[in-house]
């Protein structure tokens, strides 16, 4: 078995003639916080929907604790352990914060347990006063943060999160970046993010992508310093 | 649509539910015509058979356009087994049975296929209509099951009525609505149960959104699968009413049954189990008394009821009532508006 409880090898997305990735290698250790970084449409997202089965890549393995799971079941590869939060808030909107969490607690049987769970939860991400909101009818940020929670209380290995701080007011951002943290001592995080002051707040190893490849990878300083990635990145970024 | 009903105790629903039909069984029999007494029983029969969709499509969100399938294979495994067999009660088990092992054929195909929603409706549907051309083509001598001539668009008149189990006694008019009140009260303490437990949660969590169910680990397909096979015995038991307080004909399986059903759970409350059944029976009795008249098609009004509630009052009977209940039982100071609307439900 390897010694990372991820690896990827050389996979690719294809759509159709779009390559969104085109042979990524991709490696992290357990206990690891890493931030993907890259342009738009640099294949960030469509590399979590490999992840975590909602693509199967065209090619390559992705081995995670040891197993590959590429192409398979949504719900088998969450059940082994990988907890994402989508780019876009993926939630079930009629129901309340209260239960979107009881929900996601599917493993955890006892009653008692599981309400203890969810005030925790609440607590730890700040989102107890809306606990009896229905998550259609809430701000952005604020969505954001349930499902932030969601994923705590679903206490995967590996947590993915996929621009938690969009949508966010400047207090939230700086609550996020502590829950992260406070995270990453008992899990295994990758966060992509675009706010190079926010990812200054919680990650020193960084990952760029460009164009369906990895580009560079890194200390976050250095990576910052490469002149490949700011040409690709913040030239792109400033000149779009 | 939003709903809450999942993490609250549904004790008092239940229990006025069988405080109500106590006093059905030990009263109506006693006062009503047998003419009103066969008729009511029908229309229990009927609220069973609405619930089964209430169940399916306002908990799994699945839209079954052809409910009515499994309503009628319900009745017609019933009356062939029970000619067959010359018993009754195993025969109920098939009106069950059967219509729910249909259902996880055809929904094998239908979720694991991973269908779209468009396609669901559209199957259900087709399978409902070619179910009634073949029914309704099995007039002949040659189309017998064992003893039972299936009679093409005639049905099977001479359907055997329930026995008790052991005695062999056929049940009295006044025993038929005894056992389709219990029935109805059955299935729904059975529906209000379901929709609380993990498995019931998990159905809901999936019609709220598939994608995040099957991200936390939610088997959606086969949580949609299971919905859709229990659905299909309720209908089936409610076609085994129906078949003991008329006959088993193919007009079961026809389109008007499967829409009137459709009917019911909208103007009643799409996510609602009482209000269904409350449109069920409230809608019959209007088009009896329309039919009675005979001025108007009660086709047409059935029509324009679903129009006018989808139009004005969407979310149907048991929410809106529900709303103005609230309305009136506090004071008109600023109101939490929703939080109140769903715990009234
Ligand atoms: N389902 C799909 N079908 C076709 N093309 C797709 C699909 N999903 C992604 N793509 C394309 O793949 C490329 C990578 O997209 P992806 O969403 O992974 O980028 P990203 O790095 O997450 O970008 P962003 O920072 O904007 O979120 C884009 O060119 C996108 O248009
Ligand atoms: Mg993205």
């Amino acid at each position: 078995m390897s010694v990372h409880l991820l690896e990827a090898r050389d996979v690719a997305m294809h759509f159709g003639g779009v390559k969104a990735l085109d042979g990524v290698d991709f490696r992290l250790k357990k206990g690891e916080l890493r931030c993907l970084l890259g342009p738009n449409g640099a294949g960030k997202s469509t590399f979590f929907r490999c992840l975590t089965g909602t693509h199967k890549p065209t090619r390559g393995h992705i081995l995670f604790k040891g197993t590959d799971i590429a192409g398979k079941e949504r719900h088998d590869i969450a059940r082994a352990g990988i907890g994402v939060k989508t780019q876009v808030p993926s939630l079930f909107d009629g129901l309340t914060t209260h239960e979107n969490l009881w929900l996601a607690l599917r493993t955890v049987r006892n009653a008692v347990a599981r309400e203890e769970k969810i005030a925790d939860v609440m607590e730890r991400v700040g989102i107890s006063p809306l606990r009896d909101n229905v998550l259609g009818r809430m701000a952005h940020g604020q969505r954001q943060l349930v499902e932030l929670a969601m994923v705590v209380a679903s206490d995967p290995d590996l947590v993915l999160l996929d621009e938690p701080a969009a949508g966010m007011t400047d207090g939230e951002v700086e609550r996020l970046a502590s829950i992260i943290r406070d995270l990453n001592r008992t899990h295994t995080v990758v966060v992509v993010e675009h706010d190079m002051h926010f990812i200054r707040m919680i990650a020193d190893q960084v990952t760029v992508f460009h164009q369906g490849r990895i580009l560079a990878e890194g200390h976050v300083e250095s990576i910052l310093a490469n002149q490949t990635v700011r040409d690709v990145y913040l030239g792109k970024k400033h000149g779009a | 649509m939003t709903l809450s009903t999942f993490c609250r105790a549904s004790g008092t629903h239940v229990a006025l539910a069988a405080v109500a039909m106590l006093a059905a069984i030990v009263i109506f029999p006693k006062v009503a015509p047998l003419y009103t007494l066969i008729n009511v029983t029908l229309y229990m029969s009927m609220g069973v058979f609405a619930l089964s969709l209430a169940l399916l499509w306002g908990y799994g969100g699945i839209l079954c356009f052809g409910q009515s399938a499994f309503f009628g294979l319900g009745a017609y495994a019933y009356a062939i087994a029970a000619i067959n067999f010359g018993d009754t009660t195993l025969a109920s088990a098939f009106a069950i049975g059967i219509p729910a092992l249909f259902a996880a054929g055809l929904g094998y195909f239908l979720f694991y296929g991973r269908l779209s929603d468009v396609y669901l409706g559209v199957i259900t549907l087709t399978v409902t209509l070619i179910l009634f051309k073949l029914i309704n083509s099995t007039g002949g001598d040659a189309w017998r099951i064992g003893e039972a001539r299936l009679g093409g668009f005639n049905g099977i008149p001479n359907t055997p009525l329930l026995t008790m189990p052991f005695t062999g006694i056929p049940l009295s008019p006044a025993n038929l609505f005894t056992l389709a009140c219990i029935a109805l009260f059955a299935t729904y303490a059975l529906c209000k149960r379901l929709i609380t437990t993990r498995f019931g949660r998990a159905v809901i969590a999936v019609r709220e959104n598939e994608v995040r169910a099957e991200l936390l680990g939610y088997n959606a397909r086969r949580l949609k699968l299971a919905i859709f096979v229990i659905s299909a015995g309720i209908a089936g038991l409610a076609g085994l009413l129906f078949a003991n307080s008329v006959f088993v004909s193919p007009t079961m399986f026809s389109l008007s049954m499967a829409a009137q059903v459709l009917i019911w759970v909208v103007v009643g409350g799409l996510g609602t189990l009482f209000g269904p059944v409350a449109a069920c029976f409230a809608l019959q009795i209007a088009a009896a008394a329309l039919g009675k008249l005979g001025l108007i098609d009660p086709n047409i009004v059935l029509g324009l009821v679903l129009v006018v509630f989808v139009v004005f009052v969407p979310g149907g009977i048991q929410p809106a009532l529900a709303a103005l209940l609230a309305r009136i039982l506090t004071p008109p100071r600023g109101s939490p508006g929703h939080m109140r609307e769903e715990a009234a439900r």
